[in-house]
């Protein structure tokens, strides 16, 4: 009975430790209940997922100004937004880096940045940098999309936006859009986790 | 009671200490390698000079131009390969600089700051695909940087200082 109840003690703290240090290094996972947040909008609103009470879920964009990956997706980005947001999946833009280390992410550059590419959906500050490390982002652009159920926000897929950052035209795998298309459809998603270079959020 | 926390703190041990995914991959030996002019690659192109068996340590570094972090740590990198040239050790800087800025941005670059270390360019815009390849954990931010000799790997999604690189060099050449 007593090595019954070490053992149990044992590989209780064995799972708690696992467990813990996972969510630390890695963020969410896809099944994963996402937290919601209240981040200032460049037009000086606070923003939460639960302004959405029609939205069905979130395309939710970890991207900045300066990296040029993001740059390079962010015609792409506002597409997404335009072709989703009326079906009930709308962008939500966050950008992670510390403005400090990072002149041009600014508050100030955040807002020219949105209405000289014309950006449609909210661009929000991680002021304190407290949201990206739950979610787990490395890098811009990061990409979570999340459904809504019962319980909050599902993660149900994170990565790219799709195969080809250099050529919009030689992209084979829209990853972020099947995904959506996927969760409208009430589909399984085929490529639930992708991966594409991005720049070190900067902290 | 004794003997079951200390296989517990061992077993903790070991969790936190697996080296990164060691992937066997079919080594190619008749790659050559390159010295002087930019050499622009695929990942089939490149798979092979992660994969090396000759003794030699390698340190590569995944880098751009227009990534400042990168920038900040390359010193570091060519300084490695000064100081440890005579232990075997070689730096290879992997670039992933845009092609459209190879002209324009990367070879002036490496020209004004007189870099030393190899240089090759990877140009696979499937990252999907390769980036798994290198490391299973990397997420695909750079800088980050792959030490490897003959079968031992040890994968880094972080930036380094002279000292932090050379306590990793280090542990490859004591092994």
């Amino acid at each position: 009975m007593k090595i019954f109840k070490i053992t149990t003690l044992f590989f209780g703290l064995l799972a708690f430790f696992i467990l813990t240090n996972t969510v630390e290094a890695q963020g969410y996972k896809v099944g994963d209940m996402a937290t919601d947040f209240s981040l200032k909008n460049i037009d000086g609103n606070m923003v939460s997922l639960k302004n959405y009470p029609d939205a069905k879920g979130f395309i939710v964009v970890f991207t900045c100004n300066t990296c040029p990956y993001s740059v390079a997706y962010e015609d792409r980005i506002i597409a997404l937004d335009k072709k989703y947001a009326a079906k009930g999946y709308p962008v939500i833009a966050i950008m992670p880096n510390n403005p400090d280390l990072q002149k041009g992410d600014s508050m100030d550059a955040m807002k020219a940045r949105s209405k000289s590419k014309g950006f449609t959906f909210p661009y929000l500050m991680d002021a304190g940098q407290k949201i990206f490390p739950q979610y787990g982002a490395r890098k811009t652009p990061h990409v979570y999309v999340l459904q809504k159920v019962d319980a909050g926000s599902q993660v149900k897929y994170i990565g790219a936006i799709d195969d080809n950052y250099q050529d919009v035209n030689a992209v084979n795998q829209k990853y972020a859009e099947n995904a959506v298309d996927a969760l409208l459809e009430g589909r399984d998603i085929k490529e639930k986790q992708t991966r594409a270079i991005g720049c070190t959020i900067k902290r | 009671m004794k003997y079951m926390w200390c296989l517990f703190v061992l077993l903790l041990w070991n969790c936190n200490n697996f080296p990164d995914n060691q992937q066997l991959i079919e080594i190619d030996e008749t790659v050559q390698t390159f010295k002087d002019s930019l050499q622009i690659l695929d990942f089939e192109g490149l798979k092979p000079l992660l994969n090396k068996t000759d003794n030699t340590i390698y340190v590569v570094n995944f880098w751009a131009t227009w990534c400042a972090p990168c920038i900040k740590e390359l010193p570091a990198f060519e300084k490695i390969g000064r100081d440890f040239a005579s232990e075997n050790v070689k730096v290879l800087l992997v670039s992933l600089d845009f092609p459209h800025q190879y002209n324009s941005k990367l070879k002036p670059f490496i020209a004004k700051h007189n870099l030393q270390s190899e240089i090759l360019v990877l140009n696979d815009t499937d990252g999907n695909t390769w980036i798994p390849q290198v490391n299973a954990d990397w997420s695909g931010a750079i800088p980050a940087t792959l030490i490897y000799s003959n079968d031992k790997r040890q994968f880094y999604e972080q930036t380094f200082t002279y000292e932090t690189l050379q306590t990793e060099v280090e542990q490859f050449l004591n092994k």
